[in-house]
Parts: C-alpha cells; structure tokens; sequence
C-alpha cells in the first residue's frame, strides 16, 4: 500500500446556525454537518462518497477542498496539515487540488468566455505564462475534453448541460492537480450524457494517474468508477470498503438498505428480490439522535443502540463498520429470505 | 466516414467562433424596445444641444442685449430676427444660450453623481456583501448612519459654509449619492456570493479582491447600470431644487433649476417662454432617462439568464 496523497483524520465541521427571529444574543444552534470522519485517498485512485441528500458529503468534499472550514480534526495533504497553512499558502495549494460542481452551468461565470473560464487557474497560479501558451493549453484541454478548440469565444449559456461540464472538467484538469473533487458532477445530467462524463474522468484518470474524490447520491455510478466506497449517514461515515466487497457483502444496515434500493434494469428480477425499504426521514442535524445515529430508522435496532456511538470496527482487510451488530444481522436476514 | 473525419478536422481547425456575450443579447434586446430608443434618441438630442448649441448661438450666455433690456416683454420674444431664438431673460441675456449652458450643468452633475455613485457604491458594496460577517456590519451601519443624515440639510450647510461653487456641489452630491448603489451592490453580492462559479474560484486559489472584480462586479453590473440611469434624473433634480432654493451655481453660470426659477418669478409679467423653455428640456430628459432605464431593465433582465 502507497502513502496516502490526502488524509482526513478525524474531520468534523459544525456551523453555527441563527435561528430567524431569535434574539441577538441566544446561542447560535450547533449544526453538526460532518462528524469523526476519517478517510484515505491513495494517488491514482478513486474514492467513491455516497449517502442521501443532507448527510454531509458535500461539507466533507468542501472541507477537503478548503471552502469550508474543519471544526475539528486533521486534513493532511501529503502529510501536510491544511488547516495549519497560510491563507495564500492554502491558496496556492490550489494548484493540487480542484472541484467539479454538480450543477454544470451554476459553476461558470454566465459574463465569462469559455476560454477565460479554462483558463483562469493557468492565469492564477502560473501568471507569467505568455497570452499563446495560455491559449495553446486552453486549447488542447478543450480537446481532450471533447469540445472544438474554436469554440473559446463562446459563453457558457450557449452550450448543454454535458458540455458545460465538461468545460468544467477542462477547467479542473488544467493546472494538472493530483486530486479532483468531483461533487455529484453526474446527477444534473441525463443518463446517456452521465456516461459519457463519467468514462471521461475514468480515460483522464488512467493517463494522469488522478486521484478522484467522487461524490454521488447514485450507488451504480460510484460503482462503476470507485476503487473504494465510503457511506456517509447524517455526517458519519458509516462503512467503508473496496468498492467490489462494499457491493458484494454489505455489513452496516443503512449500506444494505442503500443496495437495495438500487433499481436492477429487469423488471422480472426486481419484483422477485426481497427489498428492505428505509421507513422515515434523516433526522435533523441540529438534534441528532443519541448514540448511533442511525437508530430511528435501523431494522435490528436495539435497546443499547441508544446509549453509545458505535464504535468503527475493521472487519476485513480494508473494510471498516460502524455497528457491533451487523453479524447477526446477515444471519438473521438470509435465514428469512 | 471519411467525410465526416474531414468535417470534424475542419472544424477543429476553424478559426475561433464568436460568441454572442448576454451583454450582446441584452443590446439586441434593447434596440427592439421602440420607447427605449426614443427616449436614447431624445437624450442624444438634448446632448448635443448643451455640446453644440453654445457655438451656434449668436449670443454669449452672459452678455446683455441692452437693446431689449428695458421692454423685455416686447423686444424680448422667441424670434429669428434679433437672434434671440427662445427669447432673453428678464435681464435682456440670450436664453438660447443660457439654456445650452444650464444643460451642461444639469447633465454634468448628472452624470457625476451617477459615476460617483457606481464606482464608490457598487465596490462598496461588493466588498462588504463578499467579505460578510463583521465587515459587512461595520460597512453597512456606516451607510446607515449616512444615510439617516438628511442630506438636503448637510448640502445646504455645506454650500453655505464653504461658499457656492461648483466643486463643493460635486462633493455634496457625491456624499450622498452611494449609499443607495452601496446597498443594492450589496444585496446583489450576497446572492452572488454562494453561486457555484464563485466558490469554484475560491477552490481555485484566486485571491478575494480578484473575485470581486472578476466574478462579482461583472455580473452585478446590469442591475448597477439600471439604477444608475435612474439616478441620473433624480440627481438633476436635486441640483435643480438646490439651484432653485439659489443656493446651486453662481451667477452668470446658471442651470435648469436656476433657469425655472428666474422664469417662475417673471410669470405674472407676460414672459412664459422664459419658464417653458428650460422646462421642457428639463421634462424631456427626465423622460428620456426614465425610458432608457426601463428599458435597459427590460433588457438586462436576471430572468433570461
């Protein structure tokens, strides 16, 4: 095993939230937007991030890209402390790391080419590159990406939605960082475009040997790309696997609930199949529910659920649970099925 | 196949294509609003009266007519002989010229209180929307407290302690003419703030006062220019109340307000052209500035983005 390119140690972020028509001086209401996470991405290789909508993933992806905050715990970058860096220090760090947004056109500046768009990490963090190799290497990115190089002149709110991200691809990709975030960059897409983008970061990936942190509320997405799978739940990362064993043999029950509610494309099969479906709603961060959080809505909840946080158990070489019960648990379910 | 290889190698070939920018759209937009360029057209009008109409005129604005001085009422009409095309003041000065010159001063102050207020307000409250937190309070309480000032008040005070003259009515003007932009900019900045390009920018590594200037100014502009050609009237007529209290320019400079006061004190004496002249032009460029605004608002609408 390789060391680590980034490492989150223990990450938790809260933010303050002010209730509407509070008084100026009541405490401001604690949200706990991410909790004890701890995850490891090696160079090369893809994080897969999944959980429903509200249970921290992108807090976490902004907290390692360092728009947000850690309240608490370690982001190190190659054994280097984020949160210890200097503002331009953390800003030149830039260069390493970028973003891909969810919502393709939301992220380029509707008043901006195309071309400046691409270009705007070159010009920052290189800026005495000249006006033609700017333009050279905006030019082959926009080519590897799939869009014609004359199109530079254009404005963002002239192109598609998969276009747009892939434009913001190329404006990810050319500083030539070592880890992409890419928060759910498919999910505002169609299917047959999602594909496309998706075996567009796989090519980019293999030829420069990226890291990819991908977040995504769609388990077969994360499936297809990720060597490794992380389930988030209300801030907490419940499970973690290689991807083929976190699909193969789900330990914690919010993960096997997740599996099951992927659609299998076959309508005989999927009617057949025993689905085990999640009553309820995500609690409210504000007021998160003792113990495991998970426990309002678990299937094999019991009375100790409540009284502490399960601790994280390594159950297989590189698969780590949350739950102390989730042996019985597969036992219990195939003895019905 | 291979035809289709060719046309894609040309096509990545070609030259740059243009794109057509939304400020390009939203000019398009503007020039099929039919009220919109009329009331540009009447602003060009009225422009090139107050560059142009000193040269044409026969008279200076500030010499007397001593021919017409004691019989203003007779001698002193519009009319093309004597060169007196809308007629003299009651002092016998030439009010073609006089009202040219006013124009200058209207518009110019005008103007420069809309500069003012789009370069000192929109930054202003660029940076304080951006940065949030305690610096938008301590920015904003100051604007505030500014503007609970009443600014007629501090101008008046103003022109009387440091004597009248153009300048310290430039400053007066200027005081208070941002504190509204201040406020729009900065409301405007807040939603900006939390759009995805700008966090993508801070993800980059781009500095915070590039931002403003990058992201956030540019596309706060469209509401910025709306309300500043809104602006504009609304500082002509406060220069003209100014002028009107005779507290505006000095003697013999004058301006509309100081034009619509002279002719409104000689309105019993059987002189209405010395009231309508500079009247008019003062009601056709509020008009004109009120449409170019609706329809720059019209054109820079947020909702066709």
């Amino acid at each position: 095993m390789s060391a680590p390119l980034l490492d989150v140690d223990n990450v938790s972020v809260i933010f303050n939230v002010t209730r509407q028509g509070a008084w100026p001086w009541t405490p401001p209401g604690k949200l706990q937007a991410v909790k004890d996470a701890t995850i490891a991405l090696e160079p090369g290789k893809t994080l897969g991030l999944v959980g429903e909508s509200g249970s921290g993933k992108s807090t976490l992806a902004r907290a390692i890209v360092g728009t947000v905050q850690a309240s608490a715990g370690r982001v190190l970058w190659r054994g280097e402390d984020l949160r210890a860096m200097s503002p331009a220090r953390q800003r030149a760090h830039g260069r390493h790391v970028q973003m891909i947004f969810q919502d393709p056109l939301a992220a380029l500046n509707p008043r901006m080419t195309v071309g400046q768009v691409v270009a705007e990490p070159l010009t920052t963090h290189y800026p005495d590159l000249s006006k033609s190799e700017v333009r050279e290497r905006v030019g082959q990115m926009m080519e590897r990406v799939g869009l014609l190089p004359a199109l530079v002149n254009r404005y963002p709110h002239e192109f598609s939605g998969g276009q747009c991200q892939r434009i913001g691809i190329a404006r990810a990709l050319i500083t030539e960082p070592e880890l992409v975030v890419c928060d759910e960059p498919v999910s505002a897409l169609d299917v047959s475009v999602q594909a496309q983008v998706v075996n567009l970061l796989q090519d980019l990936q293999r030829e420069r040997d990226l890291s990819l942190l991908f977040i995504a509320h769609d388990l077969s997405v994360v499936r297809h790309i990720s060597h490794k799978i992380a389930v988030m739940y209300l801030g907490r990362i419940v499970e973690s696997a290689a991807a083929a064993d976190l699909i193969a043999n789900p330990r914690h029950p919010y993960t096997r609930a997740l599996i099951a509610s992927v659609p299998i494309p076959s309508p005989k099969a999927e009617r057949a199949r025993h689905r085990p479906v999640l009553e309820g709603e995500l609690p409210s961060p504000l007021a998160p529910p003792s113990g495991c959080v998970f426990r309002t809505r678990c299937p094999i909840v019991r009375p100790a659920c409540a009284e502490r946080v399960p601790p994280v158990e390594h159950v297989g070489p590189d698969q780590v649970v949350a739950c102390p019960y989730h042996g019985q648990d597969a036992e219990a379910e195939s003895s019905t099925a | 196949m291979l035809a289709t290889k060719a046309i894609a190698d040309d096509l990545a070939g070609a030259a740059p294509i243009k794109g057509r920018s939304l400020w390009a759209d939203a000019r398009a937009r503007f020039f099929r609003n039919k009220a919109a360029v009329a009331g540009l057209f009447v602003l060009v009008c009225v422009a090139a009266f107050a560059l142009f109409g000193p040269l044409i005129a026969t008279w200076n604005y500030e010499d007397i007519d001593w021919t017409v001085l004691g019989n203003v009422a007779e001698a002193g009409r519009p009319s093309l002989e004597n060169g007196h095309w809308f007629g003299t003041d009651a002092l016998g000065r030439d009010l073609f010229a006089r009202t040219a010159q006013g124009t200058q001063v209207s518009l110019m102050v005008g103007i420069v209180g809309a500069l003012i207020s789009v370069i000192v307000g929109t930054f202003y409250g660029a940076v304080a929307g951006y940065f949030g937190g305690r610096i938008d309070g301590v920015m904003m309480r100051v604007v505030d407290v500014l503007m609970s000032i009443p600014y007629m008040f501090v101008l008046i005070l103003l022109l009387v302690v440091f004597g009248r003259s153009m300048l310290m009515l430039f400053i007066g003007i200027g005081l208070v003419s941002w504190l509204d932009m201040a406020r729009i900019a900065r409301g405007q900045t807040l939603t900006l703030r939390n759009k995805e390009f700008v966090e993508a920018a801070v993800a980059t590594g781009v500095g915070p006062f590039t931002i403003i200037r990058r992201h956030i100014v540019p596309n706060l502009l469209g509401v910025v220019i709306v309300y500043a050609t809104l602006l504009v009237p609304s500082m002509i007529i406060y220069e003209s109340f100014i002028s009107f209290l005779g507290l505006g320019v000095q003697e013999p400079l004058t301006s509309w307000g100081a034009l619509i006061n002279d002719g409104a004190a000689e309105m019993n004496n059987g002189t209405l052209w010395m009231l309508l002249v500079p009247l008019f032009f003062f009601v056709i460029t509020l008009f004109g500035f009120f449409f170019v605004g609706d329809g720059l608002r019209d054109a820079l609408d947020p909702k066709d983005r």
